[in-house]
């Protein structure tokens, strides 16, 4: 029994001396950040220079301008995709939804008076879109009950330059879009996230001053995100890349997070209970939370009381579910050169008992919890850190050759042969109605072959504006909503079909 | 199957999002005498142990493929522990059955066959009765030609799941009044069903955060926390199937299409309407979770304060999910010669000749 303890114990001094010895010298790696190699991975993208999500317009459509008094809504509506919408500086209280295409909605701004959405406490939403190519620009947004701009699967999506308070649970919530710009947007006091992009591929969050909120930059959820030159300061968690499990799109990889100010986030959390949110320790600088090949460069990091960067599994939040299909490591974990000032100085218990098991005391400016992979971090003596044990020396210094991940052309719209158009559009809206053997709740289709043999313009007419030809049937509703192309390419592909 | 979101793609092509977004994956490739078989089969009270029940008493089509209960009746009025979920759309679908424990609509009616509580037939007894109907062994021999050697010898296990995966396939709901709207027809909803859209998509409701279109469920599974039925015990949904005290209480999201026809409603029918439905979820986080009960709610389970108002615009919205153009004609006579106990759908038999 003796003999087993004093094993123990010398088994526990000798690994104590091993760990103060390679922390008492230990070999200081110096890679100078000012020249080597470029980050070689991430996605592949040949948008080059251009920061853009919004191809730009061959022409414009109309110009609406709206007056304070006018309903933004009632202009959206009879808007048609290519038109602009302005709005001039004054009060607006109301939900704006856009579900159509390439509308660009821009408040007006006149020496410094903005157009000011104003949910008055008492309104839901501010601005909800679901089409592609959306420009949401310039607006005031204040004091709305769930987000200030959200979208829904809208692809090629630029928000930019908005100032958003109080507007609920998000700022900019961007959802299940592909390639999205967020810019220059000021955004403060929310209860959740005040730029969110969830579910979502390539985005770029730049240059935006985030505070007063839960967190300040959410990446969630999301692949081929930047986040790059924005100011996220006195939030309870200042940038965050993370995976919520029970989230039908599983994974949050490839993220940078490079060149930003990331300061005193050491708001008290106010977020909603059981939210993700919730589980943010007050201090936090930037959260990596199972997301996989995040890089971490050239930020300031500074005066984030409970650690400037944590990294962690899902183990450490309790409040999450469990999903099988969610991978809950952050793997491959990449950290360059940051300044990190005066982090971790007043650090939750969790975190201080990592930092004991390492014999580590003080400060924490770094802080990995749970198992990791292939993870790398350049210049750690400069640190104050702990769980970084299996962190390797990164075998580059910079992601200088990665200027955005948005997509040159923009999302690719799916691309459908006339013929294509005509058989889907049959089935799936013809045919509820026409049938090719029987009476259905129209005429059969051979009578309408018969009526315009060698004439799809004119059945796509018809098929765009019908009147009511047969007493003993109902009318026809107008397919004007499909587009002229789809309705020309129905009109042949009925007149052609056999039994 | 072909509908106007084929145009459309989706994120990591999932299947979800606003409104003109794509489809996610789902079953096909299943030939019309499969699909017929599998109709038949699917009416026919010979499938179950007393060939008393058919799938159709509990997936009844005039009901919404449920049956009105909040729990479903088996064999020898055996009370099940759920409620019958909808059929429409699952050709869509990852999982089945509310605690999500079955991979596949195949693997989900071999169950449902030989369980006890439901149809209580056991494999040998199934392929006996079949064998024994005439009719069976053509259409068995049509639907199946690979099994050439004889008529019978096409009447598996295999081959009846299969039948009835075919004919559910057929069950597609995409062309409600909401379909219409998202697909570029903005007079398609009434001023109040888009009132009631904006509401569900909203963040203060996070109605669409679960139930995502096009199909109005992410597949997902959530703990909502709703109440059992007076004096039952707690149901643990898929902590059984997942082996995790985390998804205590957790079921899968279900459809929204065509939900105005399944009342009651939640996993044990609790709520009798669409409206009570809706107000649970305006009634605060946990209210009805009893004290001694450890639930892991779902973060969306907020406390949105909507008002009366904004209920009923939501109810109104649901209705517009409302899309039966493809309903089956329901059998007069099935092959066994049994009754099924179902009227046959007047309007749909009138629409062949």
């Amino acid at each position: 029994m003796l003999n087993k303890r004093t094993l123990v114990l010398a088994v526990f001094v000798f690994v104590c001396g091993w760990i103060l010895g390679s922390n008492k010298q230990p070999v200081r790696i110096i890679t100078s950040s000012a020249g080597g190699a470029s980050y070689d991975g991430g996605y592949r993208t040949t948008a080059g220079d251009k920061v853009a999500a919004v191809t730009k317009r061959l022409s414009t459509g109309i110009i609406h301008i709206i007056n304070p008094g006018d309903s933004i809504q009632s202009v959206v509506e009879m808007s048609q995709p290519g038109d602009t919408i302005q709005v001039l500086p004054g009060i607006y209280s109301e939900t704006v939804y856009i579900d159509k295409d390439d509308i660009h909605l821009m408040g007006v701004i006149d020496q410094g008076r903005r157009a000011t959405l104003d949910g008055r406490g008492i309104l839901n939403d501010a601005i909800l879109y679901s089409g592609n190519n959306i420009i949401i620009e310039n607006f005031h947004i204040k004091d709305y009950k769930g987000n200030g701009i959200m979208g829904q699967a809208g692809n090629n999506f630029e928000i930019r330059n908005n100032l958003i308070v109080d507007t609920g649970i998000y700022g900019i919530f961007p959802q299940l879009g592909i390639n999205g710009l967020v810019e220059h947007n000021v955004v403060s006091g929310i209860a959740d996230a005040a730029i969110y992009i969830g579910m979502s591929d390539n985005v770029h969050v730049a240059f935006n001053e985030v505070f007063d909120s839960v967190a300040g930059i959410e990446i969630e959820n999301s692949r081929h995100a930047i986040v790059e030159n924005n100011n996220a300061h006195n939030n309870t968690g200042g940038i965050l890349a993370f995976v919520t499990p029970g989230l039908p799109i599983k994974s949050t990889e490839d993220v940078i997070i490079r060149n930003n100010f990331v300061s005193n986030n050491n708001t008290p959390n106010f977020g909603a209970p059981g939210s993700m949110v919730a589980g943010i320790p007050s201090g936090t600088g930037v959260l990596i939370m199972a997301a996989d090949d995040v890089i971490i460069e050239g930020n300031i990091i500074s005066n984030n009381q409970t650690s400037g960067i944590i990294i962690s599994d899902h183990s450490y939040a309790s409040n999450v579910t469990i999903d099988p299909h969610s991978e809950p490591n952050s793997d491959r974990t990449m950290i360059l050169d940051n300044v990190m000032l005066n982090n971790g100085y007043d650090t939750i218990p969790e975190v201080m008992a990592l930092a004991l098991a390492e014999l580590h005391t003080g400060p924490v400016d770094i802080v990995h919890a749970g198992p990791s992979e292939g993870s790398c971090i350049n210049n750690r003596h400069r640190y104050q850190a702990v769980g970084i044990g299996n962190y390797e020396n990164c075998d580059f210094t910079n992601t200088d050759n990665i200027r955005s991940y948005l997509l040159a052309d923009g999302a690719e719209p799916r691309v459908i042969s006339a013929d294509d158009r005509g058989e889907i559009a049959y089935l799936g809206v013809c045919s509820g109605c026409h049938s090719f053997t029987g009476r259905l709740i129209g005429p059969p289709v051979p009578v309408i072959q018969a009526m315009y043999a060698n004439n799809p313009e004119g059945l796509a007419k018809y098929i765009n504006a019908p009147v009511k030809k047969r007493s003993n049937y109902p009318p026809m509703s107008a397919m004007s909503y499909l587009d002229a192309e789809t309705q020309l390419a129905v009109a042949k592909y009925m007149l052609a079909l056999r039994e | 199957m072909k509908s106007l979101y084929h145009f459309y793609g989706s994120l990591q092509g999932k299947g979800l999002g606003g409104m003109k977004a794509g489809l996610p994956p789902h079953r096909d490739g299943f030939s019309p005498e499969q699909i017929d078989l599998g109709r038949l089969l699917f009416f026919d009270p010979v499938l179950s142990g007393d060939n008393n029940l058919s799938c159709a008493n509990c997936h009844n089509p005039s009901l919404g493929f449920s049956d009105g209960m909040g729990r479903s009746v088996g064999s020898g009025g055996r009370i099940n522990k759920r409620s019958a979920p909808t059929l429409w759309n699952t050709a869509f679908l990852d999982t089945f059955f509310w605690d999500s424990r079955s991979p596949s609509l195949e693997d989900q009616a071999l169950e449902s066959l030989f369980a006890g509580d439901e149809m209580a037939s056991t494999p040998v007894k199934l392929i006996d009765d079949l064998a024994g109907v005439d009719n069976y062994k053509a259409l068995f021999k049509e639907a199946f030609p690979d099994h050439v050697r004889s008529e019978s010898s096409a009447i598996t296990v295999a081959n009846v799941v299969s039948a009835l995966a075919a004919f559910q396939t057929s069950l597609i709901s995409l062309n409600s009044a909401y379909d219409r709207y998202a697909l570029g027809d903005p007079s398609a909803l009434t001023k109040n069903q888009v009132i009631g859209l904006n509401v569900f998509r909203s963040f203060v409701a996070r109605c669409s955060q679960c139930h995502t279109p096009p199909l109005f469920t992410n597949q997902q599974l959530a703990v909502i926390g709703t109440p059992e039925p007076e004096g039952l015990p707690r149901d643990v949904g898929a902590a059984k199937t997942f082996s995790s005290n985390k998804l205590r209480g957790a079921f899968k999201i279900p459809t929204l299409r065509n939900i105005a026809n399944t009342s009651p409603y939640m996993h044990s029918g609790r709520f009798s309407s669409l409206r009570e439905a809706a107000e649970f979820y305006t009634k605060g986080r946990g209210h009805a979770v009893p004290e001694n009960e450890k639930l892991n709610l779902h973060w969306h389970i907020s406390e949105p304060n909507l008002s009366h108002d904004e209920l009923d615009r939501l109810v109104d919205f649901m209705e517009a999910l409302n899309d039966e153009a493809f309903m089956p004609v329901i059998p007069e006579r099935v092959p066994s010669g049994l009754l099924t106990g179902l009227q046959p759908d007047i309007l749909a038999t009138s629409s062949g000749d």
